[in-house]
């Protein structure tokens, strides 16, 4: 929709360039800002005009750029040894948003507007990334994606700091993986999303208000009981809005966590 | 900057926050709709550089050095095939499927289409079109529009360039009751643009209602056009007019309201309780008790009681539903040789154009109502909810201004289907014979009255009419409270007592041990038997009789009982309704049919097109009767102007009242051409009154299977057998009941628009309030039974709303026949029906049963 109070867009071309951010948005896709009205929004900074390389691979693993879209990662074609790659495409397709949706939407602006159901914040944590931060002074530091979302809308990010990208190490791309979502209805939002790694790692999104990342020892094997699993996921607050109630979202959560552990565990 | 669309290099200098829709509408493309202004509906799709994506979603400034397609500017085989198998009813959204389908994955469309929303078709017909099926034939014509449709030139509403437009925005209430002490508005004057601001000193100091029937007194004169008191969250506080939306968006925001905040009361019980706030006072109003806040309070028996044997009684708790039409309200006023214009999306130009001249103390000949073509209605269109304030503000400034309703106001400031809760009673003989039938009905009408009244003699009419019994009684009473108002909405009131009524039928067989379509058809209503209502005898006759087909269709169609998979419990539901033709008191139109000198013919009738299809019917039928084709007759429709009168397209009356008049024009029209009388012959005009009326039926049928881990629903057949009467267009009659299948599913399935505790809706957005998905839809085969009725024209029936009635309580019939438990308050989400099931089931282990689920299974690898 048009964003009626905006009065400008700043286009930087260079990070030197990137202006103060008071009473500003930083505008990635816009398939979120430009779904709502903005009241009291004046100016928008593009990001897309710095021309971040959207996926970078390296031994080290992964880095995806703050604007890769949705589309992009989901044509990713991973190198062979990353067994977690079917992730990406799973992923991108679990995001409400149809394909014309990922063409605009851009990972950096899923995991910062971290709406409960944003497969973004799933994958890149479950695959135990990190963010890349840009702070204002020109400096950067890091932060494990476990840490960066606290909440639907409320991230990590200081004022005028910037999401630059998202690192993937190749040690959790390597692992094998699976993938679990429950919606009330077909193709619809995501009301629990869940991603384990062997290992055994498990992060559940969408019916908790952040992601929450549970890890257990890779020895001894095969993996935690279910029983174990259940008393890590007990203590977690589950989310109560339209898309589903809070006692179905637990239910399912265990559910398609008793699944993920089959599948990776026996 | 400049802008290439469809090949041609524009320039334009879009506003910074502008996205590229509002932009394209600008430069004249108006085949770029706005539906939803969210992304969630897909009416703006275009493609940019060949890629598809959703135009209200990208600022417009990115569009530059790019090419960007809209559907004027597509030649792509699908327009044809759109229009072959006739993928369209209102054909809002048909722009967006098309360049959404132009470049999806024909494997995957229920996935790839699910960023396209389409409330009129249940989207069997578009997959059709987008597979390349034809329908369009000798007898099944299509649409008049149907190339400007598939070509994005068919004109909606606001699809017309007009120079010097204002435009209007209204403050909505924050409070759901309050008094408006005072409203300051020079800020918002200040404010450069805003042109004039319009409060409740500036609004006629006279009551109407919003709700539009021939007869005004249907419904209370609760509103006035802007008023003092607030008495819902989302009421119009005042509006703006400014020379841009973002200038009059500006100006409603710098108003300062002082408001006197007053107890509000939200649920219909504790409003007609003693100590509850009362909403209105005004005598003039016709409340039957104001002081209660009782708005409406209808009883009545017929027969006399009988001893009974069984008795079966359920309460079912029906919510509210949006109307979801993806052309949201909208209007514009001019001033044009002194006379009132107003262009709206309405399902009911007449009487808008009669309440306007009413309240603002016009002639009739000084105000002109009209419209194109409307994007959807299904009730929601039959009240005046913009054009009184854009005639208001077009009287005084004499400028032409607009009001387009957001997707927002649409879901928190029109209106919804009736809340009601319903408590149904049959009672039966040893033998089966049904002894009496009972409702009981507490519905909200919110703030005003509007409808409420009419919805609910609705609701206990046809729901009891359609069994034969002894002794029927009903009492059903509405309140008023301080939320969104009801109104009128596809069903009218039956859809929820059907769904209660049909389950107490269920409830009573099952005691009875007999099943449910022997029981039925032991006890459904036959020619000869009485139709008297609870008021007594009407003009409701047998003009034809279809019913006891239908069952046998239905039954026949259903075929052996499905197995279900380990995990998931099968079961089979029916339910059946019943509806008038028309509806009462009075329903008028006319229709005006000349032979013109270039030997085509002229046919003038008042009747809106929003997807009913009544342009194809008045074509078809004036062709039929004058011995010629469809093409030979040109249609013009839906303004003042044309007829004397029309009451309107509401209660599926498109086709039984005014094509009864066109029909009535081309016999008369072809006996004086036999007789060749040319000279004084060349113009015939007929009305049509539309009584006596007759009654069409409905029966449908369900087989599903629930997985009780999940909650999960998945229907397996979806059968619906219609009584229309003589089918004058089986492929538009097929997507009508299609259509309404699918509307009902997402009643009974999805949709909840829900308020908070202080009254507002909780859920005001697509995203948010779940239409149905291309996904969601299930496939349902139609039959009709072969009847032709005497009353209708040329032995035809309506069937526009009523296909929507049966459905709920079909789906819930076959939930409890599944699981042996009864569901009550729709919508059946996985949550609740899990949540329900969990209650009375043992206490299981999520691994106890591992079948996959419909959407909680393993998504495909990458």
């Amino acid at each position: 929709m048009d964003l009626l109070d905006i009065q400008a867009v700043d286009r930087p071309r260079s990070r030197a360039a990137l202006p103060d951010m008071d009473g500003a948005a930083f505008l990635a896709g816009g398939t979120w800002l430009f779904s709502e009205p903005q009241p009291g929004l004046r100016r928008l900074v593009d990001l897309t005009g710095l021309g971040w390389t959207p996926l970078e691979v390296s031994e080290a693993g992964l880095r995806i750029a703050a604007t890769c879209t949705i589309a992009e990662l989901e044509r990713f074609q991973a190198p062979p040894s990353w067994r977690a790659a079917p992730l990406f495409a799973q992923s991108c397709r679990a995001l409400l948003g149809s394909f014309k949706v990922w063409e605009l939407a851009t990972v950096g602006g899923n995991v910062c507007l971290a709406l409960a159901a944003a497969p973004m914040l799933a994958l890149t944590v479950a695959l135990e990334g990190t963010a890349l931060i840009w702070r204002p002074d020109g400096t950067e530091r890091r932060l494990p994606m476990a840490q960066f979302a606290q909440g639907p809308q409320r991230v990590a990010l200081l004022p005028g700091e910037l999401l630059r990208a998202i690192d993937l190490p190749a040690a959790a791309l390597s692992r094998r993986a699976a993938f679990r979502q429950a919606s009330l209805f077909p193709h619809g939002r995501s009301a629990a999303l869940l991603i384990g790694l062997e290992g055994f790692t498990l992060t559940v999104t969408a019916s908790v208000a952040a992601p929450v990342h549970l890890a257990w020892p890779a020895t001894p094997s095969p993996g935690p009981s279910l029983a174990a699993i259940e008393a890590a996921l007990l203590p977690l607050d589950w989310c109560d809005d339209v898309h589903g109630t809070p006692a179905w979202r637990q239910h399912m959560t265990r559910r398609l966590a008793a699944e993920i552990r089959d599948e990776l565990c026996s | 900057m400049q802008l290439t669309v469809n090949g041609t290099v524009q320039d334009c200098t879009p506003a910074p926050g502008q996205c590229l829709r509002t932009q394209l509408r600008e430069l004249g493309w108006f085949g770029v709709k706005k539906g939803c202004d969210a992304g969630d509906c897909g009416a703006c799709t275009v493609l940019l550089d060949g890629r598809a994506i959703q135009s209200c979603l990208l600022p417009a400034w990115r569009a530059e050095g790019r090419q960007v397609t809209t559907i004027e500017g597509l030649s792509h085989p699908l327009q044809d095939q759109f229009q072959a198998a006739q993928g369209f009813q209102c054909g809002f959204c048909t722009p967006g499927m098309i360049l959404t389908a132009s470049v999806a994955d024909r494997a995957n469309l229920k996935r790839d289409m699910k960023g396209n929303l389409c409330r009129c078709t249940g989207y069997r017909a578009i997959q059709d079109a987008i597979n390349g099926v034809t329908h369009v034939n000798e007898a099944s014509p299509g649409a008049p529009d149907a190339a400007r449709v598939v070509q994005g030139t068919a004109r909606y509403t606001l699809d017309e360039a007009m120079p010097g437009l204002l435009h209007l925005r209204l403050l909505r209430s924050p409070h759901a009751h309050a008094r408006v002490r005072s409203i300051d508005s020079a800020a918002a004057l200040a404010i450069p643009g805003v042109v004039a601001v319009f409060t409740h000193r500036d609004a006629p100091d006279r009551l109407f209602s919003t709700a539009r029937h021939e007869d005004f007194r249907a419904d209370p004169d609760d509103t006035r056009v802007l008023d003092d008191t607030m008495r819902f969250i989302g009421q119009r506080v005042a509006a703006v007019v400014a020379e841009s939306v973002a200038a009059a968006e500006a100006g409603c925001r710098a108003l300062i309201v002082d408001y006197e905040i007053l107890p509000a009361v939200f649920d219909p019980e504790a409003a007609l309780a003693p100590g509850a706030p009362i909403l209105h006072t005004k005598p003039e109003s016709r409340i039957p008790d104001a002081t209660r806040n009782l708005v409406a309070d209808i009883a009545g028996t017929v027969g006399a009681p009988v001893a009974a044997t069984y008795t079966a009684s359920i309460t079912c708790t029906l919510q509210r539903l949006q109307h979801a039409a993806l052309e949201t309200h909208a209007a514009r006023g001019w001033m044009e040789d002194g006379r009132l214009v107003i262009r709206t999306s309405t399902q009911v130009p007449f009487l808008i154009k009669q309440t306007l001249a009413d309240l603002y103390g016009l002639q009739p000949h000084a105000i002109r109502v009209l419209c194109e073509r409307v994007g959807g209605g299904f009730g929601g269109k039959q009240e005046m909810l913009v054009e009184d304030i854009v005639a208001l503000v077009t009287l005084r400034l004499g400028r032409p201004v607009q009001l387009e309703l957001t997707r927002e106001e649409q879901f928190t400031a029109t209106t919804t289907r009736h809340a009601m809760t319903v408590t149904a009673t049959a009672s039966a003989t040893a033998d089966g014979t049904l002894a009496a039938l009972t409702l009981d009905i507490l519905a909200n009408a919110g703030a005003y009255g509007n409808h409420t009244a009419a919805v609910l003699e609705h609701a206990v009419g046809e729901s009891l009419g359609i069994y034969r019994a002894p002794f029927k009684s009903a009492r059903a009473r509405a309140a008023y409270t301080n939320t969104l108002p009801g109104g009128a909405f596809r069903g009218y009131g039956l859809s929820q007592s059907v769904f209660a009524m049909e389950q107490a039928i269920d409830l009573l067989a099952a005691q009875l041990g007999q099943d449910p379509f022997a029981f039925r058809r032991q006890n459904i209503v036959r020619p000869g038997d009485s139709l008297e209502g609870i008021h007594g005898p009407d003009d409701v006759e047998f003009g034809s009789y279809g019913l006891d087909q239908c069952l046998d269709l239905v039954e026949a169609a259903l075929g052996p009982r499905p197995c279900a998979e380990p995990g998931w419990l099968a079961g089979r539901g029916v339910a059946i309704s019943m509806i008038d033709t028309v509806p009462p008191f009075g329903h008028h139109a006319e229709s005006r049919l000349t032979l013109a000198a270039d030997g085509l013919f002229d046919l003038h009738v008042g009747t809106a097109e929003f997807g009913n299809g009544t342009t194809t019917t008045h074509r078809q039928v004036a062709a039929r009767l004058l011995g010629t084709t469809p093409e030979h007759i040109r249609l013009h429709h839906a303004d003042t102007d044309l007829v004397s009168h029309d009451t309107g397209a509401f209660g599926s009356t498109g086709t039984v009242v005014a094509v009864r008049a066109t029909e009535l024009a081309a016999r008369e029209l072809h006996a004086r051409m036999r007789t060749n009388q040319p000279q004084t012959g060349r113009t015939v005009t007929r009305r049509a009154d539309g009584s006596p009326r007759s009654i069409a039926f409905n029966v449908h049928g369900f087989d599903l299977v629930v997985q009780p881990e999940t909650g999960h629903i998945r229907i397996l057949n979806s059968v619906h057998a219609a009584d229309a009467g003589q089918v004058l267009n089986p492929m538009q009659l097929r997507g009508q009941i299609e259509g309404g299948v699918a509307q009902a599913l997402g009643a009974v399935l999805s949709e909840n628009l829900a308020l908070t505790e202080t009254g507002a809706v909780l859920n005001p957005a697509f995203r948010q309030y779940h239409i149905p998905h291309w996904a969601d839809v299930p496939p349902t085969q139609v039959l009709f039974a072969d009847t032709y009725d005497a009353l209708g024209p040329l032995g035809a029936k309506s069937m526009s709303e009523s296909p929507f009635n049966p459905v709920g309580a079909a789906l819930a019939n076959a939930l409890a026949d599944a699981t042996g438990q009864r569901f009550t308050a729709p919508p059946f989400t996985a949550d609740r029906v899990w949540a329900q099931l969990q209650e009375s089931a043992p206490v299981s282990s999520p691994r106890a049963s591992l079948a996959p689920a419909p959407s909680a299974s393993r998504s495909r690898p990458g």
